[in-house]
């Protein structure tokens, strides 16, 4: 069967591999939206963390011996305590100045964690195993599934429907969405906010570690893997308004499909269709899909 | 001696050093360079340091323009000035549709927009035609000035160059000190107050935004006709990163801080390499051989401390430390 002169197996397998992407969007615009309500900061670095929960995957095989499936736990630890660190050490004195500063800092924490690793270990890619328990691909009938990308979108699906719960329907997301509002008021209710802010940003950073550890079999591993991804996900954020938490989802999700159906139709734009849907959006909604602010 | 003069005689010395450093044994080339990305960071500086607005895509006019000026002079053989009027033009045009999406957003929003938008440019730059894609343009010839000066001596080169960055600094000085520049620092210091004294400032922001990127596009548009040729690089969004970098080393919203800024990072990139082996021969620390491939590091670096320690940036540190100076001496 065709459709548009393509055929419905290859479509089907284009729209996967636009999930799979979409699912990275996801998670980091959902994470860069968490941060930036309660920090007011955008958070350049986001890119750099989901590198760092790659390579520490590929490193961690080559070096220890330590398999995914341990990493897709170690991953988010370790880089969620070196966001504890981040914040603590080099965030936590610019909260009061204007919201550029935050982002050159977080730049500049970009430039300083990849011209480490690229001292290291250059900038080609390193090839990662996809683990062996989802190794080959599974006959649909209408089309051939690669395991392992159907494991991506599914775990991304997961973290992100749970990220969501937590922040909208627990106390604890009650509790962060009211420092987001008014963290003051929320002190002297005898919250520890200064913590939960702390956390806040580990959570991001954690998630983003492990949106690189999904990534790890299926990019290349590479110090810069994180720096034109950073890029689109401002755009997905632009475009989805950083106010709400499905929002985020739903609008990465769509653009990771959008972007695989134009590699099908017409791949030269593929890597500008994000872009030409942002300038659309600003067009007509300049406030973003789901965005709240004036 | 007030501090007017205190800065006149500051630019008289570093324009007299610039009249003289071809003989003093400077290599062209390398200080046409640095004259390039000092008019690059001291338009950028118009719009950060004068409007208050982070655009994060000037590498797209940067490197916009250096692909204008090279394909004019190269494929339509025009002559020297009409391809740095070209490319200033382009840039201007290129600075107007960023600049148009750019203010539909407040802020940090604002900041992201003009990252995207230069990042889809550098897209298009990769794949369009006329740049050469990740080759560049080569072998841009330089050509005679009106048809009549031969620009492929350096020296002719040098001092053409150094009346172009004159010139266009004076014109970002006079913008400055202008009712315009006024209203400019205005909207940076208070938004909504500038909007309730009855100014669109909407279009003002937007023609801050042409006039930087028509700046930024000469300077891109310079750099072409001295190096003879045009690179991606130059329009990738790390350049960006670059200018900001410079900005706020030599220091945000003054006017002599870009010029400070730019000569400082350029410097600092050029010697990394000699810098990190007398490091290693001072200390004995291997590593330090190696700073020379680590720019990207070394500049973090420098980010992380200059917002954190440094945010006035040099001339800032030193504008700050003569006033106080003043208001001492005029106390006692």
């Amino acid at each position: 069967m065709e459709i548009f002169g393509v055929s419905l197996p290859g479509l089907l397998s284009q729209l996967l591999l636009g999930l799979v992407n979409g699912s990275f969007y996801a998670i980091l615009s959902l994470g860069l939206a968490v941060i930036f309500g309660l920090l007011n900061v955008i958070n350049f670095a986001h890119g750099a963390l989901f590198m760092m929960g790659a390579l520490m995957t590929w490193m961690a095989m080559n070096y220890l011996g330590i398999n995914y499936w341990l990493m897709l736990i170690l991953a988010p630890l370790v880089v969620g305590i070196f966001g504890v660190m981040v914040e603590r050490l080099l965030l936590r004195w610019i909260y009061k100045l204007d919201h550029l500063y935050g982002l050159l800092l977080t730049l500049g924490l970009t430039l300083l964690i990849e011209g480490v690793f690229r001292s290291i270990y250059g900038v080609s890619g390193l090839g990662y195993d996809t683990p062996e328990l989802l190794e080959g691909a599974t006959n649909l009938g209408f089309m051939i599934m690669p395991n392992y990308r159907a494991f991506v979108v599914l775990a991304s699906l997961v973290v992100c429907v749970s990220t969501w719960y937590v922040i909208e329907k627990t106390k604890l997301g009650a509790y962060l969405r009211a420092g987001t509002e008014n963290p003051r008021l929320v002190e002297a209710f005898g919250i520890n906010v200064p913590v939960m802010v702390t956390l806040t940003y580990a959570f991001g950073a954690a998630l983003a570690a492990f949106a690189g550890v999904l990534a790890a079999p299926v990019y290349q591993v590479s110090p810069l893997m994180g720096q034109n991804l950073i890029i689109v996900v401002f755009a997905v954020v632009v475009i989805g308004g950083m106010g709400s938490i499905m929002g985020s989802i739903l609008t990465g999700l769509g653009l990771g499909v959008i972007e695989g159906f134009t590699k099908v139709f017409y791949p030269e734009a593929s890597s500008t269709v994000v872009f030409v849907i942002m300038v659309i959006v600003l067009l007509i909604r300049p406030a973003g899909l789901f965005g709240k602010e004036k | 001696m007030n501090f007017k003069n205190t800065a006149n005689i500051g630019y008289g010395l570093l324009l007299l050093a610039l009249l003289a450093a071809p003989f003093l044994g400077a290599y062209p080339i390398f200080v046409m360079k640095l004259m390039c990305f000092a008019l690059f960071a001291s338009a950028f500086n118009l719009l950060l340091g004068y409007t208050g607005m982070l655009s994060f895509g000037h590498a797209a006019f940067l490197g916009g323009s250096a692909y204008m000026t090279g394909h004019a002079l190269k494929v339509w053989a025009v002559t020297p000035e009409i391809g740095l009027l070209l490319g200033t033009l382009g840039g201007g045009l290129l600075g107007l549709v960023v600049g148009f999406f750019a203010i539909r957003r407040q802020g940090i929003y604002s900041t992201m927009i003009t990252l995207a938008l230069a990042q889809m440019l550098f897209f298009v730059f990769l794949q369009a035609p006329f740049t050469g894609g990740e080759d560049g343009l080569q072998g841009v010839p330089r050509g005679k000035l009106f048809g009549l000066i031969d620009l492929q001596n350096d020296l002719v080169m040098y001092y053409v160059v150094l009346a172009v960055v004159v010139a266009a600094f004076m014109l970002i000085v006079r913008t400055i000190h202008s009712p315009f520049g006024q209203v400019l620092k205005g909207i940076k210091e208070n938004e909504p107050r500038a909007i309730s004294l009855g100014y669109d400032t909407n279009r003002f922001k937007l023609l801050a935004f042409v006039l930087s990127a028509a700046l930024a596009g000469l300077a891109g548009s310079l750099k072409t006709l001295v190096l003879g040729f045009a690179t991606l690089s130059d329009a990738h969004w790390t350049a960006s990163g670059h200018v900001v970098l410079m900005t706020l080393v030599g220091g945000l919203g003054t006017l002599s801080g870009p010029i400070v800024g730019s000569a400082v990072v350029v410097l600092l990139e050029n010697k990394l390499g000699e810098i990190g082996s007398f490091l290693a021969s001072v200390t004995g620390v291997e590593w330090f051989n190696t700073l020379g491939e680590s720019v990207t590091m070394v500049t973090g670096l420098i980010f992380v401390i200059c917002v954190l320690a440094f945010r006035r940036g040099i001339m800032g540190e030193i504008i700050e430390w003569l006033a106080r100076r003043r208001a001492a001496n005029a106390g006692a």
